[in-house]
């Protein structure tokens, strides 16, 4: 689209640029897991565990469709959420990097899980109270969801962490490999500073030392050892993904590419 | 048929009771696997409530079910089949009674 047949972005529009990045970021990060766990049904290790994993993967991506219908709106560039799901390249993805690492060995699965469940459940609640009533609300439902899915990785965690020989090992690797994408959870740049100021957005710094309580809670039960902090950072909520997110996004848009605007 | 007993990797069969609404009682949905209660109770959540089946659960092992044994039947329901005394079906039923 050229310069000239672009209409120019209503002042409404502008303000709300900060808003849509941060409201995407949530959107994302809710999208992205969901359909790394949507690539699990029919293959999880048990007929109950692939329901469980399935459930989650639904109530995420139940989060990711009212979030991106929300940025849309605010966005008024006429994009609905399929849209935003369907047809942004990956470096218009802003989900953090941790969610877009592969499914690996059921301990990657649940590790992952496990860190972004804690995550939510802190991040979400502090949203709950956000200046903005949408975004509050959206939090608010999500909230009871986000229980349940902590109460289940936590379970596995402490069950794998503290089973076998075998088990504990095997989460230790998991926990090593993806310890380093936490970071990113709570490196705060510009749109987050933005939105913390305007109380969208809850403040960084208790939204840290709550997860990491109640991470070190959990890995004591389950017996395993915190990594220490990797140095190196990500930066998938500013669209500089790892290597993983252009395979998933290329099977999860496919059809809508392939057949624009295809019904069932 | 023999219960499933308590398999090698620890794992283990629960049958599970669900209440549809409160007033009811809990009724026999079917059985999921599982290593504790606690797991059998969310897995019974994730698979038997997924369509707003219910309002509470109880999980119990498989194993501690004692059931009758079907070659019994003869002994244990037949004696009850010429009682139809026991029904309370010999009684006129005043007509203020709507229901009963």
């Amino acid at each position: 689209m050229s310069a000239t047949t672009t209409a120019p972005a209503a002042p409404a529009a502008a303000d709300s640029a900060p808003r849509v990045r941060y409201v995407l970021r949530l959107a994302d990060a809710s999208l992205v897991l969901a359909q790394r766990l949507g690539e699990l049904i029919g293959h999880a290790p048990a007929l109950e565990e692939d329901l469980g994993l399935a459930n989650i993967a639904l109530d995420l991506m139940g989060q990711a469709r009212l979030l991106l219908a929300y940025a849309g709106e605010l966005e008024g560039q006429g994009r609905d959420a399929d849209t935003l799901a369907f047809l942004r390249d990956e470096h218009e993805f802003a989900n953090p990097t941790l969610v877009e690492q592969p499914n690996g060995d059921f301990a990657h699965t649940i590790v992952r899980q496990f860190l972004f469940d804690a995550w939510q459940h802190e991040l979400y609640t502090g949203l709950q109270s956000s200046s903005d009533a949408r975004i509050a609300a959206i939090a608010a439902k999500a909230l009871k969801e986000t229980r349940y899915h902590l109460t289940y990785s936590g379970g596995w965690l402490v069950r794998l962490g503290d089973g076998t020989e075998e088990s504990h090992s095997r989460m230790q690797l998991a926990l090593d490999a993806l310890w380093p994408y936490t970071s990113e959870l709570f490196d705060a740049d510009e749109p987050d500073r933005d939105m913390i100021a305007a109380g969208v957005a809850p403040p960084m710094q208790p939204l840290a030392a709550a997860w990491s309580a109640r991470i070190d809670a959990v890995l004591r039960d389950a017996t395993l050892a915190r990594p220490p902090t990797a140095s190196y950072r990500w930066y998938g909520k500013q669209g500089r993904h790892s290597e993983h997110l252009g395979y998933l996004l290329a099977e999860m848009q496919h059809l809508p590419r392939t057949y624009p605007g295809l019904r069932w | 048929m023999e219960h499933e007993a308590e398999r090698p990797d620890g794992w283990a069969l629960y049958e599970i009771f669900i209440r549809a609404r409160s007033g009811l009682d809990h009724k026999h949905v079917g059985s999921v696997h599982a290593t504790d209660a606690r797991m059998a109770l969310e897995h019974a959540r994730d698979v038997y409530t997924r369509r707003q089946e219910g309002i509470s659960i109880w999980v119990v092992r498989s194993i501690d079910i004692l059931a009758s044994d079907p070659a019994e039947a003869d002994a244990l329901f037949e004696p009850a089949r010429d009682k139809v005394y026991r029904h309370p079906t010999f009684y006129d039923i005043p007509d203020e009674v709507k229901t009963l």
